[in-house]
């Protein structure tokens, strides 16, 4: 019986299901939300912004 | 605790101002390297000034020094304010400070002593090795200490990013140099052969991968966003980035040792990873460009967020140009040619150099609460920067190519056409165009610096409060 074979088998199969469930899991709709609210957190503190005034004009 | 209401900003500061300094003093010993190779005789024959010595100590300086510096001051600039909370501890952080700077001067004390491990990228000797060891440990510490104390639910991906490249340089750098010391500043490499030769691109194209790659990307997913005033184009494209990026760059660095004592079905695997990593690059240059997308005016009015915007465009033109070079029969051509050289320059000055300038200019005014001194003298800067990359990296792969095929060619009796030096002969024009890229990239940073030294001069530091978070979780 040839274990290494079989381990490399396994362990492929392994890592592309951990994988393909991690793109599951972020493309399901429940994680929609917290997503975004994630996504805003650079964007939150009021540090002063130098530049700021200029680009929004 | 009043202690606990203001960010510790003091560290990014020191880390920022110490970037600047680095970079010029990692681009200068570059362009007197490329001087010496269009012209030997500048190597003035002392051995301490040949391009043997000198070369180690620009890749050192460039990458550990300047690159390491804007990493570890962004990394705790960028997870204080996403986790709304002060650094796990000032004290460590301040050692991570001072540690990092003593290993720099110790590297460009012992390098031109002719000291090295002469392992590309980690060429320090044994006594450095475990002093970087014991700065990084603590730099562990306080990132992961400062995450574990977080104030918001979520860990924001800049942040695994940052995470990921602590981690994996931790296990490269202790994996990688496994030596056996014979005496003080002297030691051998614990792995023989042709497995020495792997675990070092192991090391190699994962210092590409996790320092060079996951670290700025740690800061292109901050930054980017930030200066756009926008959140990232896409989270869960974020998401399935990190993981695809981690999943496939362990694997690829068999691609550095093509036609080599490696077994060739090793060499097969890290070619056909290689390949595989377009993908999860180019979701990251996607995820990073479209970030602008409905603001694209931007890219006109803002020099910084052009900055930024054209580094990632640069990052998706080198992880294109990467994957193509590891195919065999390209590496074949391109392999031990200048081509290479310029490769890495598309990454290091397009990618790794202008995200970090990008960074610079937006945190040091705030660091010091100025507004910046010259936005002209930014587009100054930027337009250097980018005419002297596109110079280095033409020349390069122009002579590159050249030698590659001036190596290949046989006559019909099956002698070779070109003897070695003549191929030396004809890469002199090039050599002299890279070094006058390398002037006017230089020059640039000096630009930069003026400008930034005319915003922060007689500036009071600011401590800035840590504001609550928006969200209750």
């Amino acid at each position: 019986m040839n274990w290494i074979g079989i381990y490399d088998g396994v362990f492929t199969l392994f890592c592309m299901s951990v994988f393909i469930g991690v793109g599951v899991w972020a493309w399901s709709a429940k994680q929609k939300q917290s997503f975004e609210e994630a996504a805003r957190l650079p964007l939150e503190d009021d540090d002063p912004t130098p530049m700021g005034k200029e680009n929004e004009a | 605790m009043a202690e606990q209401t203001t960010y510790n900003d003091k560290v990014v500061r020191q880390f920022a101002i110490m970037t600047i300094v680095w970079g010029i003093v990692g681009m200068a010993v570059g362009v007197f390297i490329a001087a010496q190779l269009a012209w030997p005789a500048l190597n003035f024959d002392i051995p301490w000034l040949t391009f043997s010595r000198l070369r180690p100590l620009h890749t050192n300086a460039v990458i550990f020094a300047f690159g390491g510096s804007a990493l570890i001051g962004t990394s705790y600039y960028v997870v204080q304010r996403t986790c709304h909370v002060r650094l796990f501890s000032d004290k460590l952080a301040a050692f991570t400070f001072w540690g990092w700077q003593a290993i720099i001067v110790a590297a460009a004390i012992t390098l031109p002593l002719g000291i090295t491990t002469s392992k590309e990228y980690a060429e320090l000797e044994w006594p450095i090795d475990l002093a970087i060891t014991v700065v990084w440990v603590a730099y562990a510490i306080v990132f992961f200490g400062t995450i574990a104390k977080r104030r918001v639910k979520h860990i924001y991906v800049a942040n695994w990013f940052y995470g990921a490249f602590i981690l994996t340089i931790a296990l490269l750098h202790v994996v990688n140099s496994a030596e056996v010391p014979a005496g003080l500043w002297k030691s051998y490499s614990v792995y023989p052969g042709a497995i020495d030769a792997m675990v070092q691109w192991w090391y190699g194209h994962n210092a590409v991968g996790f320092f060079l790659t996951a670290g700025f990307l740690g800061m292109m997913y901050y930054f980017i966003p930030k200066q756009a005033g926008r959140p990232v184009y896409s989270y869960r494209l974020s998401i399935v980035h990190f993981w695809a990026l981690i999943f496939t760059y362990m694997w690829a660095g068999p691609h550095h040792l093509h036609y080599t004592a490696l077994p060739d079905w090793a060499s097969s695997l890290g070619m056909v990873f290689s390949l595989i990593l377009l993908a999860p690059s180019w979701g990251g240059m996607i995820n990073g460009v479209m970030t602008l997308s409905g603001a694209w005016e931007k890219l006109r009015t803002d020099p910084i967020i052009r900055f930024l915007v054209v580094s990632v465009a640069f990052y998706g033109m080198s992880t294109f140009e990467g994957p193509m070079m590891s195919i065999k029969t390209v590496n074949a051509l391109s392999h031990y040619t200048d081509w290479t050289i310029g490769h890495v320059h598309s990454g290091a000055l397009g990618w790794n150099a202008l995200v970090t300038f990008g960074s610079m200019y937006f945190l040091i005014p705030r660091l010091f609460g100025r507004e910046i001194y010259s936005l002209r003298l930014v587009e100054w800067h930027f337009w250097m920067a980018t005419i002297g990359i596109v110079l280095y990296i033409t020349s390069m792969w122009v002579s590159g190519i050249m030698q590659g095929l001036m190596w290949r060619a046989v006559n019909p009796d099956g002698t070779l056409t070109y003897s070695f030096v003549e191929s030396v002969q004809a890469m002199h024009p090039f050599y002299v165009t890279r070094f006058l890229g390398g002037v006017i990239f230089l020059a640039g940073l000096f630009v930069m610096a003026f400008n930034l030294w005319k915003t922060v001069a007689g500036a009071r530091s600011v401590e800035a409060r840590i504001p609550e978070p928006a969200t209750a979780h």
